[in-house]
Order: C-alpha cells, then sequence, then structure tokens
C-alpha cells in the first residue's frame, strides 16, 4: 500500500492538482498507513472508523482550483451542480461543509464519494484503492474548473456578474498556462501488432504530458486487420503499458470486455469511416465552450442539452454533438460517429473531443490539441 | 408501511395450516429483507438437522421489489445447507419475488413435513395446499407445464427427489437457487412446488425522487462496459467472462491441474450466439437482462456451466455442454457441483469422457443410479469415499467455480472465508482484480484484500437483502442505491448505513455457522492451490499460493471482521452489531 499512497502522491503533484507536499493520504488494511501523520490524519483516521472504506485523500487543491473553490462554494447553498458528464454520471453533485468536525464530514461522505471543506480542501476515499479516492479528487477538480468558467461565461451574456466574479476571473485566468505547440514527431504509422501497443503508449503519454487531459478523461484506440486496439476502462492515457484490449471488430472474442466504455462508440468510426486511429480527451475548453449556448432559455429541451439538443451547432468547423457515455438509448456512439466524417474531430456536448486520423497519431493528436486551443481562443473572445 | 408488505406467511407443512407474521418496522429496518430478513428468522433452528421438519425453509423479497426500482425482480431461498452444513442460502430471480410482493408478502417460512407430496398455491392472500404426487419423477420442464397458469413457480424435479446434495429450486423454469442443495430441503419437506401470483402493488414512499434516482443508475449502466458494453453481459450473457477468464490463465481446467484451456477460443460466447442465435431475455424490472435462450426454450449455459462443462472436464464439443446444462436444468441440479464433482472422478479414475460419457454420468447423478448414486453426494464425499480428499476442490464441501484462485488472490481469500463454501458471490473481487471495478487492484497480491473482502462481503449482504442484482454493482453503487432505498421506504438512510446493516446482516451468517462448529479449520483452500501453479506463459506467470502469506491474510480479515483468531464471533461485536 506504500508504493500506491506515494504513487498517487506524486500523480496529484504532477496532474497539477495539488502541491507537492499537500496531500494526506491514508490507507487501512489492518493497520493504517499514512504518507505522513499531523494533528490532521489523527483526526482523519476516526473516519475509518466510521466508514466502510479502506482509503482517504484529503488535501487543499492547488490553484486555480482553490480559489474556484473559495469562490463557488461562497455563491452555492451546501451543494455545487456541475453539468459537465463526469459529475452528471459519476459523481453526482459536489457537497461542501464549512464545519471541518469529524462526525459532520463523516455523515456527508456517508452519501457522496467527495466532500470539499472550504479553506481546508477536498477529501475523497475508496473502498478497494486510493486509485478511487484519487480518481474522485481529480473529477472534483475538472468539475468545478468547467462550471466556475461555464457560470462566468453565462453571467457576463446575462450581465449579472458580479465585481467579486470578475475578480476571480482575472486572477485565475492568469493562472492558465499556454498549452504546447507540436513541435516533435510522434511514431509513423501504419502500425503493425507489434508495433501498435508502444504507439498507444506513446500517444497516450504525450496527450497527458500537453495537460490536455487528466490521466482518466479519456481513451484511445488503433485499427488492424479488423481488431481494435482499445484502451481498457479506467485506465490512465499516461500508463497504457499492459491496459490494451484487441477487439475484434466482429465481437467475435470478448476478452475486450474490460475495453474502453466508448468501445462502441470507436468502432462506429471505424466502420463509417476509413481511419485508423482514434484519440479521446476531455480538454477543459473544449468541454466548458461545447456548453455556451444562445439558444439555453428558448429551447424545449433546456435542461437535456446533453441528451437532447435538436441544433448543429459547432465551434468555427468543429461540431458539437449530445450524446451520453456508453451504450444507452442518448449514447454519443450514435450521434458523435456521424458527426467526425469529413472533420478534424467532434465535440461532445460537456464531455469531449474525439479525433480521428488514417494513419497513426501524429494528426489525431495535432487535432487534439489545435480543437483545444481554438476553444480556448474562442472562449476568451467571448468572455471579453 | 412502504416498500415492505409488513407480512411474512408461516407455512406449517405437517398440519396443512399458515399463519401470518407481522415482523414490525424495528425488524424490518434492522435486516431489510431477502437474505437479511431470512437469516433472522433461521438462526434460532439452525443447530438442527436440515432435514429436521423444524428446520425452516425461507423465501424471502426485499422492499425493492416490485417497485421501479432497477434490478429489483429478486429473492433470497435459506436454509441449512444440505451439501455444506453450513447457513445455506441462494439468490435467485426470475418473477416469484416479484409475485409474492404482489400477493402481499415480504417472505415465506415454511417448517414441518408433509406425508404425501404437496404443493403450494398462493394467490393473494388465498392460500391453497394440493396434492403433487402425480408430478412426481417428472423434469422440471414437464412439472412447469402442468401448473405454468398458477402463477411463478418454484419447482424441484428429479435431482431432489433422489437426494442428490446439489439440487436446486427452480424459478420459472429458467432461474436456479442453486449451490446449497436447496432443491433437497424443499423436497425433504415433502414439498414439490410452490406456486404464487398476487394482484397488490407494492407503495413507494417518494416517486420522483425514485425516478431520478433510477435515471442515475441507468445512466451508470450504460457506461459500464461490463454491463452494458456489446462484449458485456447484457449482449452475451455472463458467457461474456469465457474468453477473459481463460485469458487471463485463470480457467479451471482439468479439475483445476491447469487454468489455460486449449479450446476455449472455440467454445467462447460469440461461438454460442452464432450457432444458437438466441433470444436475450431476463428477470421481472431489469433493464440489463443477461438471460440468453433459443428459439426452443432452452438455457444458453451461463458463464460457469460452460467453463465446467468444457474446460473443468477437457470437453472440446459445444453441444456436449448444451445437452449437460439441459439435463442439469431438467434434474434441477448445479451445474457448478456436477461439471465439479465430474471432473473430481475422471481424476480419481484416471479417465477420459466421452461426450456421451458425460451426458450418461450426469443422467445417472439426476436419478441416483450406479455411480450417479455416489456422485450426487458432491465432490468432497466422494473422493474421501475413494481416500483422495485431495481430489475434490472444495471449500466447506462446496465445489469451487470457474475462477481458479491463483490467478487472483482476493477470490482466494473470498472463498475461504465464504459463509456457504466454495462460492464467488460472498464477495466478487473479480470486480477489481479483473474486471478492473471500481478501478483495478493487483490480483497477484494479498496486500489491502483482507479488508476489501470484508467490505464487499458487507456489500453483496446488503445487496440479497435489499434484494437488487449483484451485477449492477459493476457500475452503481450503494451510493445510488441508498436514494432508491430512502424513496421506496421513507426511511432516511445512507450508503454507509445499508453498508453497515450488511455488516449485520454477514456476522449473523458467521454466528449460525459457529454455533455449528465452523471454525478456521474450515476457512482454508484445497491443497493444490498451494503446492502446483497455474498455466503460465511468456505474459502472465501463475504460480502457487503462498500458504504463508495466505494465512496472515486471512489472520488479518479475522481482526478486521472481528472475529477471534479462530474465526468464531465474538461477545462485543455481536453485542455491537445488536445479534444477541
Amino acid at each position: 500500500m506504500k508504493e500506491l499512497i506515494e504513487k498517487y502522491k506524486d500523480k496529484l503533484f504532477n496532474h497539477g492538482l495539488t502541491e507537492k507536499d499537500a496531500p494526506l493520504i491514508g490507507t487501512l488494511d489492518v493497520e493504517i498507513i499514512w504518507n505522513k501523520t499531523n494533528k490532521t490524519t489523527n483526526m482523519l483516521e476516526k473516519l475509518f472508523k466510521i466508514l466502510n472504506i479502506n482509503s482517504i485523500i484529503f488535501s487543499e487543491p492547488a490553484e486555480p482550483y482553490k480559489t474556484i473553490i473559495e469562490f463557488l462554494t461562497k455563491t452555492s447553498n451546501e451543494v455545487i451542480y456541475p453539468e459537465d458528464t463526469e459529475t452528471r454520471t459519476f459523481l453526482h453533485e459536489l457537497p461542501y461543509t464549512r464545519d471541518f468536525n469529524i462526525q459532520n464530514i463523516a455523515n456527508i461522505l456517508k452519501e457522496r464519494k467527495s466532500l470539499i471543506i472550504p479553506n481546508h480542501g477536498i477529501i475523497t476515499f475508496g473502498t478497494v484503492s486510493p486509485e478511487q479516492a484519487f480518481v474522485t479528487f481529480s473529477s472534483v477538480c475538472f468539475a468545478i474548473y468547467v462550471k466556475f468558467f461555464s457560470d462566468y461565461l453565462k453571467h457576463k451574456k446575462d450581465k449579472t456578474i458580479t465585481n467579486e466574479e470578475e475578480k476571480i476571473f482575472n486572477k485565475i485566468a492568469l493562472m492558465i498556462n499556454p498549452y504546447p505547440e507540436f513541435s516533435f514527431s510522434l511514431m509513423q504509422g501504419p502500425f503493425n501488432k507489434k508495433k501498435v501497443y508502444k504507439a498507444l503508449d506513446e500517444a497516450g503519454k504525450i496527450t497527458v504530458k500537453s495537460k490536455l487531459v487528466d490521466s482518466y478523461f479519456g481513451n484511445i484506440s488503433y485499427l488492424i486487420d479488423n481488431i481494435i486496439y482499445i484502451s481498457q476502462t479506467g485506465s490512465s492515457l499516461d500508463e497504457l503499458y499492459g491496459y490494451i484490449d484487441p477487439c475484434p471488430i466482429d465481437n467475435s472474442s470478448c476478452a475486450g470486455i474490460t475495453a474502453s466504455s466508448e468501445l462502441s462508440a470507436h468502432k462506429q468510426i471505424y466502420l463509417e469511416t476509413n481511419n485508423k486511429a482514434i484519440l479521446h480527451g476531455h480538454p477543459k475548453f473544449s468541454v466548458i465552450l461545447s456548453m455556451d449556448c444562445n439558444r439555453r432559455d428558448i429551447c424545449k429541451y433546456k435542461n437535456q442539452c446533453h441528451i437532447k439538443c435538436p441544433y448543429k451547432r459547432f465551434v468555427n468547423d468543429i461540431p458539437i454533438v449530445p450524446g451520453e457515455v456508453g451504450t444507452g438509448p442518448y449514447g454519443l456512439y450514435k450521434t458523435m460517429p456521424p458527426a467526425i466524417k469529413g472533420k478534424r474531430g467532434v465535440i461532445v456536448y460537456g464531455h469531449g473531443v474525439f479525433t480521428a486520423c488514417k494513419k497513426d497519431f501524429n494528426e489525431a493528436f495535432k487535432n487534439l490539441l489545435s480543437i483545444e486551443k481554438m476553444c480556448k481562443q474562442e472562449y476568451f473572445k467571448r468572455a471579453l | 408501511m412502504f416498500g415492505w408488505c409488513g407480512k411474512i406467511l408461516k407455512i406449517d407443512l405437517s398440519s396443512k395450516k399458515y399463519d401470518i407474521l407481522n415482523p414490525g418496522i424495528n425488524i424490518l429496518k434492522k435486516y431489510i429483507g431477502g437474505k437479511g430478513l431470512a437469516g433472522y428468522y433461521l438462526k434460532n433452528y439452525i443447530t438442527l438437522n436440515w432435514h429436521d421438519p423444524d428446520m425452516p425453509l425461507l423465501l424471502f423479497t426485499g422492499p425493492l421489489v416490485n417497485t421501479l426500482s432497477p434490478t429489483s425482480g429478486r429473492m433470497t431461498v435459506m436454509s441449512k445447507s444440505p451439501l455444506t452444513g453450513t447457513v445455506g442460502d441462494s439468490s435467485v430471480g426470475g418473477s416469484f419475488g416479484f409475485s409474492l410482493k404482489k400477493a402481499g408478502f415480504d417472505g415465506i417460512i415454511i417448517t414441518g413435513k408433509s406425508f404425501n407430496s404437496c404443493g403450494i398455491e398462493i394467490n393473494d392472500d388465498n392460500i391453497k395446499f394440493t396434492d403433487a404426487s402425480f408430478l412426481e419423477r417428472l423434469k422440471i420442464d414437464e412439472i412447469n407445464n402442468l401448473i405454468k397458469n398458477k402463477g411463478s413457480t418454484a419447482v424441484v424435479g428429479p435431482a431432489a427427489e433422489n437426494d442428490v446434495l446439489f439440487s436446486n429450486i427452480v424459478i420459472d423454469n429458467h432461474y436456479f437457487a442453486g449451490r446449497n442443495g436447496l432443491g433437497l430441503s424443499f423436497s425433504s419437506k415433502g414439498l414439490k412446488y410452490i406456486t404464487v401470483k398476487g394482484t397488490g402493488k407494492t407503495k413507494t414512499y417518494d416517486k420522483e425522487s425514485l425516478k431520478k434516482a433510477r435515471e442515475d443508475i441507468f445512466r451508470l449502466t450504460f457506461a459500464s462496459p461490463v454491463l452494458m458494453g456489446e462484449l458485456g453481459i447484457s449482449s452475451f450473457g455472463t458467457a461474456a467472462l469465457y474468453d477473459l477468464i481463460d485469458n487471463r490463465g485463470m480457467m479451471p481446467t482439468d479439475n483445476f491441474r491447469q487454468t489455460r484451456f486449449n479450446n476455449a477460443y472455440l467454445m467462447n460466447a460469440y461461438t454460442y450466439k452464432k450457432k444458437f442465435n438466441p433470444k436475450k431475455g431476463g428477470c421481472q424490472g431489469c433493464h440489463i437482462l443477461c438471460k440468453y435462450t433459443t428459439e426452443k426454450g432452452l438455457s444458453i449455459p451461463e458463464f460457469e456451466t460452460m467453463s465446467h462443462f468444457s474446460a473443468l472436464i477437457n470437453n472440446n464439443n459445444i453441444s456436449v455442454v448444451m445437452e449437460a446444462n439441459k439435463i442439469c436444468n431438467e434434474m434441477g441440479m448445479d451445474t457448478i457441483s456436477a461439471g465439479a464433482t465430474i471432473a473430481c472422478y475422471m481424476e480419481i479414475s484416471n479417465k477420459k469422457l466421452s461426450g456421451s460419457d458425460i451426458i450418461s454420468i450426469l443422467k445417472k447423478i439426476g436419478y441416483a443410479k450406479g455411480i450417479g448414486n455416489e456422485l450426487g453426494k458432491g465432490a468432497f464425499r466422494f473422493a474421501e469415499s475413494k481416500g483422495k480428499p485431495e481430489s475434490a476442490i472444495t471449500v466447506k464441501k462446496m465445489e469451487l467455480p470457474a475462477y481458479d484462485p491463483r490467478g487472483a488472490l482476493g477470490m482466494a481469500l473470498a472463498y475461504a472465508t465464504s459463509t456457504r463454501g466454495g462460492c464467488h458471490l460472498r464477495s466478487y473481487p473479480i470486480s477489481h482484480e479483473i474486471l478492473r471495478k471500481p478501478v483495478s487492484t493487483d490480483r497477484f497480491t494479498f496486500k489491502g484484500k483482507a479488508r476489501i473482502i470484508k467490505i464487499q462481503e458487507d456489500l453483496n449482504a446488503i445487496i440479497d437483502s435489499l434484494t437488487a442484482c449483484k451485477f449492477i454493482f459493476f457500475a452503481a453503487s450503494l451510493e445510488e442505491f441508498s436514494k432508491v432505498y430512502t424513496s421506496v421506504t421513507g426511511i432516511e438512510s445512507s450508503a454507509q448505513d445499508l453498508l453497515k446493516a450488511g455488516e449485520r446482516i454477514y456476522y449473523n451468517e458467521k454466528i449460525m455457522n459457529s454455533l455449528n462448529g465452523f471454525t478456521k479449520k474450515d476457512d482454508d483452500l484445497p491443497s493444490r492451490f498451494f503446492k502446483y501453479p497455474g498455466t503460465s506463459d511468456n505474459n502472465i506467470k501463475i504460480p502457487p499460493i503462498s500458504r504463508t502469506e495466505f494465512i496472515k491474510t486471512l489472520e488479518n480479515y479475522y481482526k478486521i471482521r472481528e472475529l477471534d483468531i479462530n474465526g468464531i464471533p465474538t461477545k462485543e461485536k455481536t453485542r455491537e452489531l445488536e445479534l444477541e
């Protein structure tokens, strides 16, 4: 367990979610192990007695998440409701409390996976591994970021923006680092069955390194001889070695039952186009911009944009389509593949970007990067 | 009352009389329903012989059944297991649970013994006892054909009549309360069938809130590749696991002497789909629908059945698997135990069996003829009688299912600590060790597994009490289901509150087993797993399990579960959980 604690402490820092030594990470089998102990860990140990869990992460988030939390908790009532797909599907809502009392914290964590405590941090837990706590922590940061920038744009348009919101926006806008230039080359395709694993691993790592996605938010695949080599469900784009499933396109083997929940969407792209490589990530400004719609207040589907948006929407040349994760009646595997034909990529409402290309991941990555850059630029154009 | 009916039907088959029990809200809140409530009513009788007329047979639904709650069509059957002597229970699908709730009952308690073979017919609050001697010696489907208009059915077949220790109760012709020999418990009471139908509704406290919670759960299930993905169990049934388990080097082959099956790729779920073009169905109230049947109404085998009737007994013929499954279903006997017992027989007799041999032996087991008479007692008793106990791959005398524990060490611990013996359903670490849900864990280490198994046992105990389907928890969690529970019953509850109830329910089973003398010595695996490796290849090494690590982890589990060093429940914990 010590190795896992160190691994996720490093990941929190490397992903810009916390400062280097900020997180407290504890795991419990027979005995509790912490990465370090202090007064707070003494207090948090009580959570292990109250809750049937095996791991905890507690940390003040890094900037800009810290400032965003301070603002959102001031302007929300006990619970924050982000509208992105990750939250809608997995977290549902983000509760917070100002009462840093262990019984109060336990009572809220009895019901939800995370708790925000303004001026203290975010607390998350796992029942099988600290990885669960890390995923939730990462998702909370993603969700509040997307919510803040989405709300800002909406308030700006509605002319309901407050001085404080404006001040916070100006402050955190300065904290946003620029995306890198694509000044390198990824492995050249087409790939054979031996090289494909390395190519997928390389493309996944560069996508994460470029801060285009957090490691859990995305998936990737390549098609060779009617077999889709695709990242496994819940795998990290920066840790794909050993986590690729070969899935015959005719479903003649179910060994890929652990493949990404977007297997059907990838497959549909391969069936409907002549692409060979697909990259999917959740870059923040693409997600934020996808939820910015001028017709929202007059649309009969205004609370169901993510599944029923009736309009053909675009950010410049990139289509925005509705659709949910997986294979449900509103699954994005129905809406996204037809939209990607002849395009650099597609944005799925509140969710992320899909790019596809014919040879290798150079173009797929380049397009993902350029779409996100374009969305970021467009965001600030609309916001300022 | 919301969720529950508040009524339990208590039947005495000796006198053919019945009574109505009203357990009261405090008991219902504490034990929830299904497995929990059945355990509450079983505990005082658990030291009786399994065939004592006073030993209750319990069929219990839960508060979510007959509501809009997802996958709520299940129920629990419980008694003392004839096969293992432990608490014996089985969660089973179909529509019996739904119908029982519609008839106005949360459960049925059956005691006594009928002099002649009898049936019970429940039609709302009208309870009728019938002479069922005309159904004796008939196969399950033949019996169902004769009583199918009477509602949902629970029947036993020839295996139960012939004292097969792993005989099942069959619900609605296709769903099996299996593994423990509960069919024999049913039959020992002189009971041949129960039918139930009703017209009532289960009251829901907050329908809007239930709809919202249901939508959240649906969204999660559609995002789950294991459940609703195109390679998942909704598309292929549980057979979808066949390729993966072989691929991971943990498919029990040749009576657990190997862990890869050379012909797996020829006998996988896809092959069944192509060959039989089955149609999809499932339990009442379920949207996953993992049950597949052929046009002629034959069940496509579940994963464990596919695996044990192919790899475990070295059978390369898919038609033999279908036929073996059909015979077990007709006879009403457990496919896992049947396959594993035949594998044990093959090892001890050093025989290779042809397809027709396999079919012939299964029929002999069902009708207790020749060698079938011995094999009907299960692998443990057969191997012991031949002086080769090491050939029985069992835990607490129950045959192991189709996950070799050398390939998933959490599963190794889960088999050992299971209150009903060699079972994968008390805790299902395959979900994280293989299926990556909720996240993946290292399958080749015991580190952290003691607590994980304890938590999962509590989780599965509450799932079987609500009663819901364990599969849906590959995607959803108690976070969502606690909202369902509160919406249905009106009782404020959280995920952790329900998990606490699960802990109580499981500890109650530990208490029952300890009353029957089960201790640490019974929480063990067959020696084979500690002595010999599985089948390794260039990518995956499957070493033997370290006995030292296993024992250490088991002892950690006892500490976490708050049992004493011999695996016996403590007074303190019993008191804390209000189980005195």
